[in-house]
């Protein structure tokens, strides 16, 4: 009896152990995301090193977390009307993306590879949800699991009015680029 | 054994609740607070006259143009002031991103004037708060006019004045700061005996912002020890007027019982009367080159 019971428990604390590191959520705090305005006047590029987010590759369950305030443009005068003008940043500092990987079965995280993803989720800038869709890449190696993609939005969709004097300056839609990268050694 | 299972299955369910937690509150738990600093407390490096805690960031040129009129109590012969006209032209450059020099050529008393701008405290809130933004400003100016009496022995220090300031101000709300700046000018030769060498001041104001780029701003020097200047009382200086953003340029109206245009000038040498309609418009147009790649 005391044999089989202790069989039990080195059993029943293996499977604790191994759903305890068996790591599903992967975490970075210094992801990229950026955006690019083009227009025949001038282009705006801006840059934030310090995106937060969280992977759930169980899932597919996607979540983004920036502070408006950490892009940093090449003019300090576009970061000032950025902040103030247009995004608000002292009354919506956050920007944020709750969404999902839709095809995350079709990635096998134990072999390094590219894998398309498709996305689609609830982004919040300036106070303002919307539902959106995008298509990127996972990037699976041996260290880390790498989050690309690019698409386009459009700032009157969030509420940013812009003057007819800037009209010109920037462009009707952006173009965003994300790069994520989530070291394995930070799943939990 | 029982007990045991049940430890174990309790185990297992806080694991699955735990993968079940909304993964924004992860991500809130593994990200930790950041300073926040409060930007844009004013448009621009000016309140009105005086400066604003603000600096040019470190690679950006601020070339600036003021102007200021005659008074308009002048009537309508002197088109109320506007056919006399002020001047002053500054170039004022972002060294660091605490630190910012200016230089300048005004009408007034023909001066060249220099400063240096630092800033002490950033208003944060977040992982550090600071109630307050700090800047520290010293300039100095030359008056470059012939000297009054040739024959006697002149000193070229003579023609020196300096202007230190702490300038502090609070963004109390996104629309609202409230700046206040203690002065201490000294100046190293006055007209008269009656004149004062050394002035201290206390220099109160406030910016509204109307609109996102339109602001009201007032500003006011409280002097501790006025006395005259050129024989006249010394009297307070009063500005109000308009920060008027338009993308890369920031006009700024004004309406002031001042001339000059430099600290040294309209701190302890402002001879008009808003009471009696010694009020001068001007202007001060703001345009940044970005030095940055």
């Amino acid at each position: 009896m005391l044999v089989k019971m202790k069989k039990i428990i080195t059993l029943l604390v293996a499977i604790v152990t191994l759903t305890g590191t068996y790591a599903q959520k992967y975490v970075t705090k210094n992801g990229y995301i950026g955006f690019y305005s083009h227009t025949p006047v001038e282009d705006i590029k801006a840059d934030n090193n310090q995106v937060a987010g969280v992977l759930d590759i169980s899932t597919g369950d996607l979540v983004f977390q920036v502070l408006i305030k950490s892009f940093k443009f090449e003019k300090a005068l576009m970061e000032e009307h950025f902040n103030e003008n247009y995004l608000e940043s002292d009354k919506f500092p956050r920007s944020t993306f709750t969404g999902k990987i839709t095809n995350i079965a079709s990635v096998d995280f134990s072999k390094p590879g590219s894998y398309d993803a498709n996305v689609e989720g609830d982004l919040t800038i300036h106070g303002v949800t919307k539902k959106i869709t995008a298509k990127g890449t996972l990037e699976v190696t041996s260290g880390s699991i790498n989050a690309n993609s690019k698409f386009t939005i459009a700032p009157e969709d969030y509420n940013i009015k812009i003057p007819n004097v800037v009209r010109n300056n920037i462009a009707k839609t952006l173009e965003v680029t994300v790069n994520m990268k989530y070291p394995l050694a930070e799943g939990k | 054994m029982k007990r045991l299972s049940t430890v174990v299955a309790f185990l297992l369910i806080s694991g699955t609740i735990f993968a079940q937690n909304d993964l924004l509150d992860l991500l809130n738990e593994e990200t930790q607070p950041e300073i926040e600093f409060a930007n844009a407390t004013f448009k621009s490096t000016r309140i009105m006259n005086g400066h604003s805690i603000e600096r040019m960031p470190s690679g950006q040129l601020d070339f600036r143009i003021s102007h200021r009129f005659g008074r308009i109590n002048s009537g309508a012969y002197e088109f109320f002031g506007l056919d006399q006209a002020n001047i002053r032209l500054g170039l004022e450059y972002g060294i660091l991103d605490w630190l910012m020099a200016g230089i300048g050529r005004g009408t007034y008393e023909k001066t060249i004037d220099g400063f240096l701008k630092f800033t002490v405290l950033r208003q944060s809130s977040g992982a550090r708060s600071m109630p307050v933004s700090v800047s520290v400003l010293s300039s100095a100016a030359i008056n470059s006019l012939k000297w009054a009496d040739p024959d006697r022995t002149n000193y070229f220090s003579s023609r020196l004045s300096y202007v230190h300031q702490v300038l502090i101000a609070p963004k109390i709300i996104s629309s609202i700061s409230l700046p206040l700046s203690p002065s201490f000018v000294h100046r190293n030769l006055v007209a008269t005996e009656l004149d004062p060498n050394d002035l201290w001041s206390l220099g109160a104001g406030g910016r509204v912002k109307i609109t996102k780029r339109v602001s009201f701003n007032a500003e006011y020097y409280y002097l501790f020890n006025p006395k005259t200047y050129m024989g006249q009382q010394v009297l307070n200086p009063l500005s109000v007027g308009f920060d008027i953003e338009t993308g890369g340029h920031v006009f700024q109206l004004i309406f002031t019982n001042s001339i000059a245009m430099i600290e040294k000038g309209f701190i302890s040498e402002t001879t008009g009367s808003w009471g009696k309609g010694d009020i001068h418009f001007g202007f001060n147009i703001s345009r940044v080159f970005s030095f940055k790649k």
